[in-house]
């Protein structure tokens, strides 16, 4: 497959009073056509930034793309004029934001918002852009999409938003939707319906899909590809069955120690990262993961490691990552000894009491 | 059916050392909804809580779970008598609570608190963490003299983790998994013997809900607390608690214990909740088996008919339109509110 989207050293900074803020610092990756790639890392680490660079939707000031290349098909998206690139927005490159409360208006029917799109990027008549409405409603699966077209934002729930959103991004045939945390403001039960529909969407039309989160678990069934992301720069990129079965760098190891599974067994104690992120005005010298990291050396403060490759198509930017399999396995061992089994044995047969904290009503 | 007996049935005498800390009994708070301009009047009731019964043993922690809008904030609320419920007892201590007043609540308080999920709407911006952890010691009169407050707010920053020079910092000046560890050490101050935890870590990054998690765990430990832990997370409520309730529209539909219910759940909905939650591994999460749950949740201004799950319900059958299922012992310990459940009986 034919690279579809090519960034290199990419540096977005915000220039505040209390200084530089390197919120993207660097950071090269590449997605083939129809791909997904899941954009990982916590708040503040740049994943967000990242993405909004590719829409040239950074609010300057305070914040300006300083270097970089962003290959879009055959152009580079930071040299090409305003015009351009609003064709380019919305048209080719679409995006589905977090809170699909904030993010459509609320003043306006969704009929309006759609066909906007569309008249826009199409040259579609209003009668011919309100029937593709309804038909990219009944896409996304809302019911009634004659009647629901003709109501407002408020009238809909958070998934249905949702969904009139993953419309409108789809509704210009996109060759890249970017969803910034799509989920993260839905119940479980819909976070589940809204990813399987963008994931068999993306599909069926051969859009290449990039989703920004900060839960490694979301995009465990969906993501072809992952970037980690912390402060500023990818720490680790690879398969998505590659980094889970075999993460090489910390902070990936430490993202997936620290939640809780519901397929294993309980444990006694969760594994968190310990610390806080750095401030991204005052970088530390080395390696930025180095003072939460429980593997540091020496090195680690001296010099920032580059990605670099560690297996087939796995990089990953630690001094020690050739080690980290044993590392990882000495940590389970020890965490073992001190509780005296890692985990607990399932289910657990907890001595049943009398149980009489219930009220049965026929009782 | 079989249930075993049953002691509150038997009558209303609850000793203060019964082991039960908490008893909720048919709790119902419905918020009513007012048409008109000048004569108000009650149109329709949401019915956020419609008939919830459970209990918490001292020491342990009772998780529940549930999509937004299905009452586990109100219950948690109305436990600690921030809203006056519509309907039901709420005895603490074996003490009844619904109908205190307010002379009486306040002494009842400083047992009882609880931590919002918001660490940065729930601080006051214009005070120092120090005064914000400190207020409550003054209003109970916990404390004598200055010496004596200043040393009990140091002692509380290092129980949750932070330095006492902090004390003098405005809440903007910490992150938001310090901000909540702040809010943590102001639920502690008063010595309470339960604490309400709604959704404390759902507003945190996942490498930040760990320290909390274990925070609150190693709290527990040390002070001997109980807790409510209110959470939509149910990986980090089944790691947290012993059992675990699952509530939808107002109702409680399953509780057990937190293995069993993971390992054996009764209720279709627990199930749906069960396989909606990604597992952070592709090639596991791709054999596991999906109930995709179709549409939304209903309206609590007009809950459906039967069981309030039917609508969405994959196993529905008619007479679930018809009957509404009551929360009964299925298993020794697991209560489920399903008609279909194994070993539900007739109904």
């Amino acid at each position: 497959m034919p690279n579809l989207l090519e960034v290199k050293d990419l540096k977005t900074y915000f220039y505040t009073y209390e200084g530089v803020v390197k919120a993207v610092d660097g950071v090269s990756y590449e997605l083939e056509e129809g791909e997904t790639l899941g954009l990982v890392g916590e708040s503040g680490c740049g994943k967000s930034v990242s993405a909004l660079s590719v829409m040239r939707l950074i609010p300057d000031p305070p914040g300006r793309i300083v270097n970089g290349e962003i290959q879009f098909e055959d152009e580079d998206i930071l040299k090409i004029d305003m015009d351009d690139m609003r064709r380019i927005r919305g048209g080719k490159i679409a995006m589905v934001f977090q809170e699909p409360m904030t993010s459509l208006n609320p003043v306006l029917t969704v009929e309006k918002q759609l066909a906007e799109t569309l008249e826009l990027h199409k040259g579609m008549t209003k009668a011919e852009a309100r029937r593709e409405g309804e038909d990219l409603l009944a896409r996304v699966g809302i019911p009634d999409p004659d009647k629901r077209i003709k109501q407002y934002p408020h009238q809909f729930s958070g998934g249905m938003r949702q969904r009139v959103m993953i419309a409108m991004a789809l509704s210009c045939n996109p060759k890249l939707i970017i969803a910034d945390e799509p989920t993260t403001a839905l119940d479980v039960t819909i976070q589940a319906q809204i990813l399987e529909l963008m994931k068999s969407l993306t599909t069926e039309f051969g859009v290449a899909l990039i989703v920004i989160t900060h839960n490694l678990g979301v995009v465990a069934r969906y993501a072809d590809r992952m970037n980690i992301m912390y402060a500023g720069r990818i720490i680790e990129r690879g398969s998505a069955r590659e980094i889970y079965a075999n993460p090489r760098h910390p902070y990936t190891v430490g993202l997936l120690r620290s939640v809780p599974r519901l397929d294993l067994p309980r444990r006694t104690r969760l594994d968190p990262i310990e610390g806080q992120p750095p401030d991204l005005v005052n970088l530390p010298v080395g390696c930025s993961f180095r003072a939460r990291c429980r593997w540091a050396i020496d090195k680690c403060a001296l010099e920032a490691p580059e990605l670099a490759p560690i297996g087939e198509g796995h990089l990953s930017a630690c001094w020690r990552a050739d080690e980290l399999g044993d590392l990882i396995k000495e940590l389970v061992e020890a965490e073992a000894r001190e509780y005296g089994t890692d985990i607990e044995p399932t289910p657990a047969p907890e001595p049943v009491a009398p149980q009489d904290n219930q009220v049965g009503e026929d009782g | 059916m079989t249930t075993t007996p049953d002691v509150q049935s038997q009558g209303n005498a609850q000793s203060p050392d019964s082991e039960n800390l908490v008893e909720v009994k048919d709790l119902k708070m419905y918020f009513p909804v007012s048409s008109g301009l000048l004569f108000q009047r009650t149109v329709a009731n949401i019915k956020a809580v419609d008939g919830v019964t459970f209990n918490i043993k001292r020491g342990e922690t009772l998780g529940l779970v549930g999509e937004s809008g299905c009452g586990k904030t109100t219950t948690g609320r109305c436990i600690l008598q921030l809203y006056n419920p519509t309907e039901g007892s709420i005895t603490f201590d074996g003490k009844e609570m619904v109908g205190l007043g307010s002379r009486q609540l306040r002494a009842m308080r400083r047992e009882m608190q609880v931590i919002f999920q918001d660490p940065y709407s729930s601080l006051n911006p214009r005070m120092t963490a120090g005064n914000i952890i400190g207020e409550p010691l003054v209003v109970h009169g916990l404390v004598d003299s200055k010496a004596e407050y200043k040393e009990r707010v140091a002692d509380l920053l290092q129980n949750v983790g932070l330095n006492p020079y902090m004390a003098d910092r405005f809440p903007h000046e910490f992150s938001g998994g310090q901000r909540q560890r702040i809010g943590v050490a102001r639920a502690l101050s008063v010595s309470p013997k339960f604490i309400v935890a709604d959704e404390p870590v759902s507003a945190l990054d996942v490498s930040i809900q760990a320290q909390i998690v274990n925070l609150l765990e190693d709290l527990q430990d040390e002070f001997n607390l109980t807790y409510l832990f209110i959470a939509h997370d149910l990986s980090v409520v089944r790691h947290i608690s012993d059992r675990v309730g699952v509530m939808y529209l107002g109702h409680i539909v399953e509780m057990a214990d937190r293995n069993e219910i993971y390992v054996n759940p009764s209720h279709p909905y627990t199930k749906a909740l069960l396989s909606a939650v990604p597992i952070p591994d592709p090639v596991i999460d791709a054999q596991r088996e999906r109930v995709l749950l179709t549409g939304e949740v209903p309206s609590p201004l007009n809950p459906p008919s039967g069981c309030v799950f039917h609508p969405r319900c994959p196993i529905a059958t008619d007479d679930c339109a018809q009957v509404t299922p009551e929360l009964r012992e299925v298993e020794t310990g697991h209560w489920s509110a399903c008609i279909r459940a194994d070993g539900y009986g007739a109904y």
